[in-house]
């Protein structure tokens, strides 16, 4: 097996972890006194933790110039909206009990609900899309499609940010590694003759 | 008096964990089998749970609902009490060096009969009785909790209020030893609550100082706690050491931070959302598909809607 394809399984296994994890819980009982809520915070901030750690794939590449990480990139962003899933269906179950209107209600009253139903909307195009043929097919304009990735991660935070009633400590974490990782996004595109020799 | 040391008992000694735990599911199953005979109390299976430090004299209420108690461990080990941390398994995680005894209780303000107790002795001239309370949290999940306290009423009663006292302001100790969370600024410390004077002496108001028919451990507000079960969890404010009766509505911590979210009233209302979820229906743990409608005054309507008769209460939330 070439390194690239181990790298890609182990990468593939790791990604399942927090999944198996609460399946796990879930079949021993042990996802405390309020399962449903427990599930839905940990699928949110598997979904975060996904978009982050695909936003560090192009640093990466660019500052230790292994280029082959690029080639993980896909399934990282296809697990981001694997848990995003899980996250929007734990709302669906737990939170609405399947009541359509009270869901019309969550996304059209509550802020933090319209953001969040916007990036799983993003993040399911980005999925959809993320198919050679797509790649094939849109040509130029699949990169900027798929720098929706971007809103989504600022979203994300923003989404986490707007429902926690007084401990920012998290969401800031957040988003000073999405900000980082922007960040240099933004360098790298004002000052290309800099980064061009590295 | 001989002493052991932790090195000095055999590993012989030891009861084996196997035949410990077996020890516990016979008491457990024979109290389970005493209260469903109608026999044994909730306090009976606490005991038997493994635990100690019962309380004396505990008598039961009218004022108790019918509704199964949640699990001991889930009344414990899923807590909102900011002062030991903001995660809801904070309170029994980070709760190691809050010490219970001894504390000091302080009653001023607009009373003929101000002091200063210890709590053992402000405790001891009250009957104990066992309130079992639907806990409804404004985060839209609730629990049945089988509280043991003292009718706040008859406190009020002792202390004499002068026509002055209109409301009665309670304050949470303030240590950043005891409560590792004071040490950073999550919220304004101390945690300030606060009732009107005809809702502290409404029937169902109890200064809670147990839990299952022990002492109050500590992630649920020990030593003393108050318990208002038409009310949003947060009014229930923990670990007092200050009940003051003043002239005018306290400023309660919740409402200091976002005035938007949550008031001064607080009561459980399935029709007046909070701005950033819906009310209407509740998770009672610990089920996955325990989801129902949430009820008016959180079920207590006969007991307290007197007391907000022409009130607006989509104002005064």
């Amino acid at each position: 097996m070439k390194p690239i394809t181990l790298i890609k399984l182990a990468t593939f296994v790791a990604a399942c972890l927090p999944a198996a994890a609460l399946v796990h819980g879930f079949s021993t009982n042990d996802l405390t006194a309020n399962p449903g809520d427990y599930i839905t915070d940990q699928t949110g901030t598997w979904t975060l933790a996904f978009l982050t750690i695909t936003l560090c794939v192009t640093p990466v590449r660019r500052l230790t110039g292994w280029n082959q990480i690029v080639r993980l990139r896909r399934m990282l962003g296809l697990f981001a909206f694997f848990y995003a899933t899980l996250h929007m269906l734990t709302w669906v179950v737990f939170i609405n009990v399947f009541d359509v209107s009270s869901m019309i209600d969550d996304v059209a009253m509550r802020p933090f609900i319209t953001v969040g139903m916007t990036v799983f909307l993003i993040l399911f195009v980005l999925a959809l899309t993320s198919n050679r043929f797509a790649v094939r097919r849109l040509g130029r304009r699949w990169q900027k499609l798929h720098r929706l990735v971007y809103v989504a991660a600022i979203g994300g935070v923003i989404h986490f940010w707007w429902l926690v009633k007084a401990d920012t400590t998290e969401p800031i974490r957040w988003a000073a590694a999405v900000g980082v990782l922007l960040g240099l996004r933004a360098w790298w595109a004002a000052k290309p003759r800099l980064s061009s020799q590295s | 008096m001989i002493i052991k040391k932790a090195s000095d008992i055999r590993s012989s000694e030891i009861t084996p964990q196997s035949v410990y735990l077996r020890r516990r599911e016979f008491i457990q199953a024979s109290a389970a089998a005493l209260v469903s005979a109608g026999l044994g109390t909730a306090a009976d299976v606490a005991l038997a749970q493994g635990r100690g430090a019962k309380l004396p004299g505990v008598v039961s209420s009218p004022f108790s609902t019918t509704e199964e108690p949640n699990l001991y461990e889930h009344v414990t080990g899923y807590n909102n009490f900011y002062e030991f941390g903001t995660g809801k398994g904070d309170p029994a995680a980070n709760s190691g060096n809050f010490k219970a005894r001894p504390w000091k209780l302080r009653i001023d303000g607009h009373v003929s009969k101000p002091a200063d107790y210890d709590i053992d002795d402000f405790i001891a001239p009250y009957t104990l009785e066992e309130r079992i309370y639907r806990m409804r949290c404004v985060e839209a999940w609730s629990m049945v909790i089988p509280w043991v306290g003292i009718p706040m009423a008859e406190v009020i009663k002792r202390v004499e209020p002068t026509s002055r006292a209109k409301f009665v302001k309670m304050t949470t100790l303030v240590d950043r030893n005891m409560f590792p969370e004071q040490r950073r600024n999550t919220l304004d410390w101390p945690y300030v609550e606060g009732l009107r004077l005809d809702e502290a002496q409404n029937p169902l108001t109890i200064l809670a100082v147990g839990l299952y028919g022990e002492e109050l451990p500590a992630q649920n507000g020990a030593p003393i706690r108050l318990v208002v079960p038409w009310k949003y969890g947060f009014k229930g404010v923990k670990s007092i050491v200050r009940i003051e009766f003043v002239e005018d509505q306290p400023l309660n911590t919740w409402q200091q931070m976002a005035a938007h979210e949550y008031g001064f009233y607080a009561n459980v209302n399935p029709n007046v959302d909070h701005p950033r979820w819906s009310q209407a229906r509740e998770r009672r743990l610990p089920a996955f598909g325990n989801n129902r409608a949430t009820q008016m005054f959180n079920g207590y309507t006969e007991q307290v809607a007197h007391m907000y008769e022409g009130m607006d209460l989509r104002r005064n939330y």
